[in-house]
């Protein structure tokens, strides 16, 4: 009913719109067309210089007004090394279109005024000037020259994928419908092969047990990364495409089935410093539940997220894992107190190859007893996220 | 003043008479075959201008739609909590009843509408609403032609458009819904019917309906290329022609070039959906079973699609170009400065288009060295479009403004221009679409860019060629007030998305609670609706005036209301079959003599007068 009343209102506010329009176009034929249309062409000069002087100012005031929100600027300052240089080029870039915005649309507001019908006066036959066109040939040239070199300095630096040898983490994600997967190499620092057709229930990755490197890996449910290291993430997807996305480093690569892809970048915060960085600015200072004045404060209940950025399906805006940048040494701890998802899970079971056998992993022998309680952070992804079944 | 204008009817009558080439089109009674029945006249015409407006009618109904589903989708952004119980009746298992009763759209539908909103505007209403009908009424008219070269295929070219959006329509009525993966339509998400129901028999659909689309592309391409070639009428050289018909010609041409390169991509996707084939698929596991495919590869359906894709978005914004290139000149009683310039760099954009489709791939793990050229190329594009810019600009310099709203269509026209490109460069810069790839500051940017910018182009046009299509004028002050609220309802929408884009906030997303660092933006996003809901209802007054003016507008009483030098103003107000009734004019001089040796302007068909100074623009 009450949608009825109010697509009424409209339909109505569109009639009194309609009829005022024609009784303006009568009264302008009365007055006599000549003398309407200048003054209505006065007016409309005027509405379009007004327009552009409060359209200016409003840009100006609310990209000031939304500045610590934004990448680069206020409190969201980059948590990557790279990042660092990404809001630079982002900040060199801001400025240089920012001049050209506000310049062209000051000509093209002020000659709409300025120029407007008058009678008895020609247009200036005016129809070209190579000069003219020439130097807004060259002039955005060099402008787009700097801007390009710019950004692919900048670029071909962070896409550079590691050396041989180089000090470095790697990490592996998996998109899925609708969760990323995590796995750490373990101790050897070595991811191991997968196969995805090896994908079952208690196998969500499809980690062949064959592989000693496997043995050892373990798979958390959220990315706790070492500050100051260089991180090599290999991004995977198990069905359609995904996008891994982790906004306050700014990193974003496609994961895509059947093609790993990967990106590098070093975490220059911790989850806590940049949390202090946070508590600086009033915004941050009030209670994250509004109704609970007792709550923490939102600069406490700040996380790094890992989203997705590509389209994959019904869920897509649900696909979030929390990312915690630690201290290194947190971090060795970390890596200690997790559990090999081969040892916790598979050992000893029927899918385990080695069963009865003694194996070794990284130089421990493990003779294949029932497997002791699983750690919490084996848990990382449930069984049922598969229906392998 | 009527009387001036009587006498200007008999000269130009008197001009085509005594200069005019006859081609004996009116011994021929052929044609009369066209009018002689309602079939023949209004359906299964071969008139390229009831053709247009077939073309125009059609596109005015899938915007509508297309709108319609925005305002949808933008409710579910705006008011995530609203209760939309409301639209049960008209949405049906679409509206999901919680226990308490409260509506909400549900997540398939919702990407379902965001799909169709794209493909809808782009495909059925950008494309051919916007270059069908202004390329099929402005050729032959602008040109100097009886009608195009081939009717036949021009007729086909409609009538295959009309089932692709029949086909389109049927598929919103599947029980499993339409498309709903995006209207990039990348697999695997597309090729697989597992992962979405969209991607079900709604897929099957939307690959019917682009392939006809596209067979409606390229028959009109063809005709609107050979009818600029080969019919203009005499003294219509390739530099005496109006910027429209060079923006139509370039744009047929890269349609041409690049439609068929989509249905290759649609093709192969149809091959993996239905016969086994791993053009696109390898390693996929998805609900509990591994597929057999292996060793193709998702990123070659990107590329197959933008190198259709991108240049897209030019056909879209190219016509737009000619079209306000056009109207600005004449009523700024000025010439177009730059006329050379204008035309070629129509021609280099169109050209670029063609070398930067991978940069909508840049984090798509293509490799990153390839980039580098693509960034170039893509910034290189920008000089020839600040070429245009600034000879818009110029061409404002010194006129004497007509501020009707054809005019202030092109001066938005301009402004989205100008907002939506510089945002282009970021876009196009690989370092910064890192941050910003797949975020609000995306749809900002190509809404304003070609979204916009595109829309104010046909409205400008229909404006100005309103009184040469119907006979009569739209009611001027409803164009003004809608004029008014679309423009600064577009910024309303658009602009704020930026900042939600720089804060990392990504696009097709249904709810942003999932997540902490994209929060705190629902005040912005209800702006955001109610401004896009003000927008669609001031559409539906422009469409009311539209029709309404049809049959109850102001008659045009003067064959030259805004006293244009092009000859579609010499033919009578409403333009026979055969466009000329007597001989065809030929042409003399360029269209843009606004304000040349102290005459306000002189038609194309005026013959030099003598010791008049040939200028060589």
């Amino acid at each position: 009913m009450t949608t009825l009343v109010i697509l009424g209102c409209i339909l109505l506010v569109g009639l009194v719109i309609f009829q005022i329009a024609r009784i303006n176009e009568m009264i302008k034929r009365i007055k006599g067309e000549e003398e309407a249309v200048q003054q209505s062409n006065d007016n409309t000069a005027l509405s379009v210089l007004l327009f552009g002087i409060v359209f200016l100012a409003l840009a100006l005031y609310t990209s000031y007004h939304y500045k610590d929100r934004m990448f680069g600027y206020g409190p969201m300052v980059s948590a990557s090394k790279h990042g660092v240089w990404i809001d630079h080029s982002m900040h060199i870039m801001l400025v240089i279109t920012g001049i050209v915005f506000v310049l062209t649309h000051i000509l093209l507001f002020y000659f709409v005024w300025k120029y407007r019908y008058k009678k008895n006066r020609l247009g200036w036959y005016y129809p070209h000037n190579n000069k003219l066109e020439a130097v807004w040939t060259i002039t955005p040239f060099i402008v787009l020259a700097y801007l390009a070199i710019n950004g692919l300095v900048v670029w071909n630096k962070m896409m550079e994928d590691v050396k041989p040898g180089e000090d470095h983490i790697e990490i592996e994600v998996t998109g899925m419908q609708f969760a990323w997967l995590l796995r750490y190499p373990g101790m050897d620092g070595k991811l191991g092969t997968k196969n995805y057709k090896l994908i079952s229930g208690t196998n969500d990755l499809g980690q062949d047990w064959n592989d000693p490197k496997n043995w050892d890996d373990f798979k958390p449910d959220e990315i706790v990364l070492p500050k100051g290291k260089k991180i090599r993430v290999r991004i995977n997807s198990r069905d359609v495409l995904h996008s891994f996305f982790l906004p306050h480093f700014r990193v974003k690569m496609d994961a895509v089935p059947g093609m790993p892809t990967y990106f590098i970048f070093t975490p220059t915060m911790t989850t806590d410093e940049f949390r202090n960085n946070l508590k600086k600015y009033p915004e941050w200072n009030v209670p994250a539940d509004p109704s609970d004045p007792e709550s923490k404060m939102k600069w406490e209940t700040f996380d790094f997220e890992l989203a997705c950025a590509e389209l994959c399906g019904n869920s897509h805006f649900a696909m979030r894992r929390a990312v915690r940048i630690v201290t290194p040494e947190q971090y060795d701890e970390w890596v200690k107190s997790q559990k090999s998802y081969y040892l916790a899970n598979i050992r000893g079971k029927a899918e385990d190859p080695n069963q009865g056998k003694t194996i070794k992993i990284n130089g421990v022998e493990n003779s294949g007893a029932p497997a002791e309680k699983p750690a919490e952070g084996d848990a990382g992804v449930k069984a049922d996220s598969t229906k392998a079944e | 003043m009527s009387t001036q204008n009587i006498e200007v009817r008999e000269e130009v009558d008197e001009i085509i008479e005594k200069n005019g080439y006859d081609d004996h089109f009116h011994d021929h009674h052929a044609s009369d075959k066209y009018k002689s029945s309602f079939v023949g006249k209004y359906i299964f015409s071969l008139d390229h201008k009831m053709i247009s407006r077939q073309f125009l009618i059609t596109g005015i109904v899938w915007a509508i739609i297309g709108a319609a589903f925005s305002v949808i989708f933008r409710l579910q952004l705006g008011f995530p909590e609203a209760d939309m119980a409301w639209l049960k009746p008209l949405l049906g298992k679409w509206i999901v009843l919680n226990d308490a009763g409260i509506g909400s759209i549900s997540q398939d539908f919702y990407y379902a509408l965001v799909t169709m909103h794209g493909t809808i505007l782009i495909f059925f209403v950008l494309t051919a609403g916007l270059s069908g009908t202004y390329s099929n009424f402005l050729i032959p008219l602008q040109v100097g032609a009886r009608d195009m070269a081939s009717p036949l295929l021009n007729m086909l070219s409609y009538w295959f458009f009309f089932l692709a959006g029949l086909v389109m329509l049927y598929s919103l009525f599947l029980s499993t819904g339409p498309f709903s993966g995006g209207w990039t339509a990348y697999p695997p998400l597309s090729a697989l019917p597992q992962a979405s129901s969209g991607s079900k028999g709604g897929m099957n659909l939307w690959i019917i309906s682009m392939t006809l689309f596209i067979v409606s592309q390229l028959l009109g391409g063809i005709n609107y290329v050979t009818t600029i070639l080969n019919l203009r009428t005499k003294g219509m050289s390739m530099w005496k022609m109006p910027l429209t018909i060079w923006s139509f010609l370039v744009t047929a041409i890269l349609g041409i070039l690049t439609f068929p390169v989509l249905f290759a991509g649609v093709l192969l996707l149809l091959f993996d959906r239905s016969m086994g084939t791993s053009f696109y698929l390898s390693e996929i596991f998805i609900q509990g079973a591994a597929l057999e495919n292996v060793g193709g590869s998702p990123i070659l359906y990107q590329h197959l699609f933008w190198f259709l894709g991108h240049p897209e978005v030019y056909i879209v914004i190219l016509p737009a170009m000619g079209i306000v290139s056009e109207i600005m000149s004449v009523n700024s009683r000025k010439p177009i400065f730059g006329y050379r310039a204008m035309a070629y760099s129509l021609m280099a954009i169109a050209f670029l288009s063609l070398l930067v489709w991978a940069h909508h791939m840049f984090t798509s793990g293509m490799n990153p060295f390839i980039t580098n050229f693509f960034v170039l190329f893509t910034l290189i594009i920008a000089m020839p479009s600040s070429i245009k810019t600034f000879n818009w600009l110029t061409t404002l310099f010194r006129g004497n403004l007509r501020l009707n709203s054809a005019m202030l269509y092109c001066i938005g026209f301009v402004s989205f221009f100008i907002s939506g490109g510089l945002t282009g460069i970021w876009v196009g810069s690989s370092t910064l679409d890192i941050p910003l790839h797949d975020t609000y500051f995306v749809v900002a940017h190509f809404h304003l860019v070609m979204g916009v910018a595109a829309f104010f182009g046909m409205f400008a046009g229909l404006s100005y060629w309103y009184p040469k299509m119907f006979g009569r004028y739209m009611n001027e002050t409803v164009l003004k007030v809608h004029f008014w609220i679309t423009l600064i309802g577009a910024y309303c929408i658009f602009w704020p998305q930026h900042y939600l884009g720089l804060a990392g906030v990504p696009r097709r997303y249904y709810r942003f609670d999932s997540f902490n660092s994209f929060t705190g933006w629902e005040g912005v996003n209800e702006f955001i609706t109610i401004s896009a809901i003000v927008v669609f209802f001031t559409q539906l007054l422009w469409v009311f005036n539209f029709f309404y003016s049809m049959w109850r507008g102001k008659k045009v009483t003067e064959r030259n209301p805004w006293h244009s030098n092009s000859i579609e103003w010499t033919t009578p107000i409403i333009p026979p079959h055969g466009n000329w009734p007597g001989k065809l004019p030929k042409v003399e001089r360029w269209p843009y003599d606004y304000g040349k040796d102290g005459k306000d302007y002189i038609t194309q068909i005026t013959p030099y007068a003598e010791g008049e100074e040939v200028i060589a623009h």
